[in-house]
């Protein structure tokens, strides 16, 4: 909803959440369920309120506890009867500097006293965690802290040993190196949020006095905006491709018309700075896994003539997919997303034209645009959209981009050959199939949280259930890894089991879409029958359940000679396999023939 | 600035707010008259009177207000 995507208008949220809600539940999306809960070390009505519009709009259905006011600490240490039954997916913390209790007090205390109330207030939140994750081992978000927009002693206040800021500062970097170390556990930096928007904007002392509001009302939304980025980056809700227009967004002026000379990029002219900026500001996002495309309209002979300036930042090979021709701009969105195996609402366009901005809204629902007015305005909202909000770093996403381009060269090869199978042995494909191994952990998470098409049980699961899962004894568990003569996939595909006497019924099994059609899902079958057959089960139930996205899979278990047990209406439905008398289906990857590094 | 004025554009913040485009106020509606106007609404409330009509509300202002006509007054005095 156009009124939630940023920039929004706080002040239009705020006054119409009412009415906002009220349209978001009646748009007929499909929507996950999430218990948050929200401790406070303040009021958090608004913040919840606020945050359920936004989590609505990801497509996340949202049920909210909420401590009593200041509550936060007995919640977590003590625990509360209700928090229990609540029984939360996700937990987010609720504090500001206004819930500091050990700041220092006066310039005549030691660094040695002010080391101990650091230590102390810093155990004092650890402490709460630790609670939190041993009983109910769900992801936290817990909020940094902010400046203070009142100050004794100056500048000092940043450095001093008893100054505020400066104790502020070091507890914020206690909780960053906290966070690296513990999975599971996010960072919500009001720190940064408080500087962008200011402090001034950002302290309202009165509404503290008043409502024991933290912040001002007018920037609850931004606060509320920034937690709901994290908790759907959690889930798998992030968008995976930036789509550039070329003239005039990735460079100035026209190359048809000013030719590879007359394009304005690199350091001779201030307007050709700003898109060399723009260029090496989304090459970043290509560093943490996002893909980038191109989507222009142009001869393509044209726009490699532009990206291939000797100034240009990005590269043809930079790019998964370069669409440079004169067909409607949402057919060539609806066509790169084809081509990759991606759905077309994870794109992100960009484009400096407000009628094809306008175009592609309206043809591809759910799409993300960017109207670039200037360099400085996209980048800006490209930070903080959250489009692309971080919550782990994979070996993966290091990787993606490299992998869409390996796809692109298979299909090449495709073409060259009549019969597909042949096609399939001539890639030379290995796989290792195996347990769920420490070092993929995080990757098998990740990928289960976002997997959407070819996902049988779209189930997800947070890191910590996840390692439940790992150590329980009556669940098998595969991941799959492919790789070929044009690369590695890393691991493309996740299947969990629960063991129940001589059955097996499929909690999970999903595939990356990007290796879709190499019978990768076989050589899973095969190694899952194998396990099976190693505990002395003899059937397998497998479950499908409908979702918007993933009818790829509705007829799996068919194709896999399962039998139709039972079909709801609703499109959900049980499948059987006796597996006595199976055979290995899979005749052209090799599994478990070749070393995977583990790196 | 006059009351009817004052209450025409306080009419429309209170229907936004409660999402209700039945709202008719006076200057003896209070919280009571509406149904979900508790303490939390009341804070929204106050923020978008502020916001529409340009000023702030002291605290004491916050605290002390019986009805809606001493909201009026004060916006009277200070809105714009």
């Amino acid at each position: 909803m156009k009124e939630l995507i940023f920039p929004f208008d706080a002040k239009t949220i705020l006054r119409r959440r009412r009415s906002i809600k009220k349209q978001l539940l009646a748009d007929g999306s499909v929507r996950i369920k999430k218990k948050i809960a929200v401790l406070g070390g303040s009021t958090t009505d608004d913040v919840v309120s606020a945050m359920e519009l936004f989590l609505l709009n990801f497509g996340i259905e949202p049920e909210f506890y909420q401590s009593e006011y200041n509550k936060f600490y007995e919640d977590a240490v003590f625990g509360s009867p209700e928090l229990d039954s609540f029984s939360p997916d996700i937990i987010y913390i609720h504090t500001t500097s206004r819930n500091l209790t050990m700041l220092p007090e006066s310039p005549s205390e030691t660094p040695e006293q002010i080391q101990e109330r650091l230590d102390g207030q810093f155990e004092y939140f650890k402490n709460m965690w630790i609670k939190l994750v041993e009983k109910f081992s769900c992801p936290i978000i817990q909020n940094n802290f902010e400046l203070p927009l009142f100050r004794h002693s100056g500048n000092y206040d940043g450095w001093g040993w008893c100054g505020i800021s400066a104790f502020i500062n070091r507890m914020n970097v206690l909780f960053s190196d906290y966070a690296r170390k513990n999975n599971g556990f996010y960072i919500n930096d009001i720190n940064y949020l408080s500087s962008v928007v200011g402090l001034t904007k950002w302290h309202d002392p009165d509404a503290w006095f008043l409502y024991k509001y933290a912040v001002r009302a007018e920037v609850i939304p931004e606060l509320a905006y920034s937690v709901a980025c994290i908790i759907k980056s959690v889930y798998g809700k992030n968008q995976k491709v930036i789509d550039l227009d070329l003239d005039n967004t990735l460079w100035g002026g026209v190359i048809g018309d000013d030719g590879q000379e007359g394009i304005e990029i690199g350091v001779e002219t201030a307007v050709g700075q700003s898109y060399s900026e723009f260029q090496t500001f989304l090459k970043g996002y290509k560093n943490y896994g996002v893909l980038l495309a191109v989507c222009s309209k142009n001869d393509e002979e044209n726009a490699l003539l532009g990206l291939n300036h000797p100034s240009s930042v990005l590269k043809p090979d930079d790019f998964i997919s370069i669409k440079a021709n004169w067909d409607s701009k949402d057919r060539n969105i609806e066509q790169s997303a084809n081509e990759t195996g991606l759905l077309a609402e994870s794109f992100v366009f960009v484009d400096d034209n407000p009628a094809e901005c306008a175009i592609v809204e309206a043809q591809i629902p759910n799409i993300s645009v960017v109207n670039l007015t200037s360099v400085s305005d996209a980048m800006y909202q490209l930070s903080r959209s959250g489009f692309f909000e971080v919550t782990s770093v994979s070996k993966d996403d290091l990787h993606r981009s490299e992998m869409y381009a390996a796809n692109a060269k298979r299909t090449a090869q495709l073409k060259s050959f009549d019969n597909y199978q042949d096609y399939l042995l001539s890639l030379d494909m290995n796989a290792q199939i195996t347990d769920f191994l420490p070092v993929y952990l995080q990757r098998i998470t990740q990928l289960t949280n976002k997997s959407n098409q070819f996902n049988v049980t779209t189930r997800r699961y947070s890191g910590s259930e996840m390692e439940e899962v790992t150590k329980s004894p009556d669940h098998i568990r595969l991941c799959g890894q492919l790789s070929d003569k044009f690369g590695d996939n890393g691991v493309v595909s996740v299947v969990i089991g629960r063991c129940e006497e001589k059955t097996l019924h499929i909690e999970l099994w999903l595939m990356s879409c990007r290796v879709l059609k190499r019978d990768m899902e076989l050589a899973m079958l095969d190694e899952l029958v194998k396990k099976c057959r190693e505990r002395g089960i003899d059937k397998i139930i497998g479950y499908y359940y409908k979702t918007p996205k993933n009818n790829m899979v509705s007829e799996l278990f068919g194709s896999f000679g399962f039998t139709l047990e039972s079909r709801d209406e609703n499109g959900d439905s049980v499948w059987s396999l006796d597996i006595t008398s199976y055979e290995n289906k899979n005749h052209v990857i090799k599994v478990n023939k070749k070393e995977f590094s583990h790196e | 600035m006059n009351k009817n004025e004052i209450i025409k554009r306080l009419t429309e913040v209170f229907r936004d707010i409660f999402d209700d485009d039945s709202i008719v106020i006076t200057e003896k509606t209070t919280a009571n008259d509406i149904d979900d106007w508790d303490s939390i609404e009341h804070i929204n409330l106050i923020g978008a009177v502020e916001d529409e009509f340009g000023m702030r509300f002291k605290m004491r202002e916050v605290s002390g207000m019986k009805n809606v006509g001493e909201m009026i007054d004060i916006i009277s005095k200070r809105g714009k």
